[in-house]
């Protein structure tokens, strides 16, 4: 197949391009969800971005809830952002941050006025917002605007075998047209971490990807009580046929194809090296790990599944596949792509990695998702110690 | 082609994945090896699920479980040729 060279996006004032035109209702807070959760209600065209955490956090956590409020803001799939917090500094903070991309962005904080006041103020100046980026149309982009994350969940032995080699199989034809592409999940490449880091392009990118993991490693050795075999594998990996962690990381590490990634990612650190493909330090829990990924700047993701993982994401499209011919049956709904006839050897690798290119550009184009028709929109911050 | 019930990652693998609905005692099953595009037969010795493991030879407590040619934790039981191999009999080298 001849791989596309443009798809239809939006684009920004930065130079980046977008899949998705979403006017966002921000929170700095848990506390101000129930005035951005009434604002989004009121004005049709928005979303709010509800989530648990932003008080008393402090050192390198609180470092990590600006940035992925922050990279959330700025992310190309946002054409305009309204943040509320409960005080004005940490929300004005968020504010200039995502003004540096020349979007439009506005600040409210609550305290001092109570919810209804500010809700009403904010519903006149989201209903503007929401008008103006209704008028945005889709132009051709290039296919390096492009910035593709991926990450598995609920696999099971198909996903090493078949649907994460697919989206190998897709880095493989994209990487060389210069799209940016992530993969994180620090802890499932336990087992398969000395044959990860060998992956890494320079020496530098190699020695980073091996502190990161030991870090991640220490610490699960410090915290764990008995082990991870409860919670890795999982439950279901486990019904899916995985015995261990080692086996699940291998399977895991099939996403990258052939590729060697240029630099290791903090947690919803934009890249800055070019295209290419980046490792970001992230967990395994599906909707961490990919609020993490749009917080860098992705703007659309792909999700192979085994026993059926139905994540979705508030702002950057999440494209599922499976090779587990009883899940693209049983659950169909929630399946994009269904890969599962490389099992029966009736599709070859390269067959089902032009499928999903295909899927990825009508997603990209603005095809809505499984997860997106289905109304999922998680949001989920990381959190990496306990609050003050 | 023949239909295929098993899948091999690596020609070095000791494991092969059930990729039909489920395979049934007794019953010689076609492997299909992906890395060299081989073709070898088996008899099961258990019934095993879709995307569950059969072991591809005799394999003794201590021994290391090899899948896509790389080890992916240890048998804590010994396991016969064509038996299902998992929780029950393999662990993680890890924790």
């Amino acid at each position: 197949m001849e791989i596309p060279k443009s798809f239809l996006g939006y684009k920004r004032e930065n130079g980046r391009a977008g899949t998705r035109n979403h006017v966002i209702i921000l929170p700095v807070d848990d506390i101000s969800n129930a005035c951005a959760e009434a604002v989004a209600n009121n004005i049709k065209g928005t979303i709010a971005l509800p989530h648990s955490y932003g008080r008393l956090q402090f050192g390198a956590d609180l470092e990590l809830h600006f940035r992925t409020m922050i990279g959330t803001g700025k992310n190309p799939n946002v054409a305009a952002v309204i943040v509320v917090g409960i005080e004005p500094k940490w929300t004005k903070r968020i504010v200039d941050a995502i003004a540096a991309t020349g979007k439009p962005v506005e600040g409210f904080s609550i305290e001092g006025v109570g919810d209804i006041d500010t809700i009403a103020k904010v519903s006149k100046k989201a209903q503007e917002l929401s008008m103006w980026a209704s008028e945005k149309q889709r132009e051709e982009c290039p296919m390096s605007d492009l910035w593709i994350s991926v990450k598995c969940g609920e696999s099971d032995t198909t996903s090493g075998l078949a649907s994460n080699p697919t989206v190998g199989n897709l880095m493989d034809k994209l990487e060389p047209l210069g799209v940016h592409l992530c993969f994180g999940e620090t802890s499932e490449l336990t087992g398969a971490e000395t044959v990860c880091e060998k992956r890494g392009k320079t020496p530098e990118a190699q020695a980073k990807f091996k502190k990161t993991w030991n870090d991640y490693n220490d610490f699960i050795l410090k915290e764990a009580t008995d082990d991870l075999s409860e919670s890795q594998p999982t439950a279901g990996n486990i019904a899916g046929g995985l015995t261990t962690i080692e086996e699940k990381a291998f399977g895991n590490f099939q996403k990258i194809g052939g590729c060697q990634f240029i630099d290791v990612l903090e947690p919803a650190e934009e890249p800055t090296k070019g295209a290419g493909l980046y490792f970001m330090d992230t967990s395994s829990a599906a909707a961490e790990c990919v609020t993490l990924q749009a917080a860098g700047g992705f703007n659309i993701h792909l999700f192979p599944t085994g026993q059926g993982n139905i994540i979705g994401n508030p702002i950057e499209p999440v494209i599922k596949l499976t090779a587990n011919p009883l899940t693209a049956k049983n659950m169909s709904e929630h399946i994009d792509v269904d890969v599962s006839k490389i099992l029966s050897r009736e599709m070859n690798l390269s067959q089902a990695g032009d499928e999903l290119i295909k899927s990825t550009i009508r997603v990209a184009n603005g095809r809505l998702t499984c997860a997106e028709a289905l109304g999922h929109k998680e949001f989920v911050m990381t959190k990496l110690y306990r609050s003050a | 082609m023949s239909n295929t019930d098993i899948i091999i990652h690596d020609e070095k693998d000791n494991v092969g994945v059930v990729v039909v609905e489920k395979i049934t005692p007794d019953l010689d099953c076609n492997c299909w090896i992906m890395e060299n595009d081989k073709s070898v037969s088996i008899q099961s010795k258990d019934e095993i699920p879709l995307g569950h493991k059969i072991a591809m030879i005799d394999l003794n407590e201590g021994d290391t479980i090899l899948k896509y040619g790389h080890d992916i934790g240890k048998v804590v039981k010994n396991i016969k040729k064509g038996e299902h191999v998992h929780v029950h009999n393999v662990k993680t080298k890890k924790w």
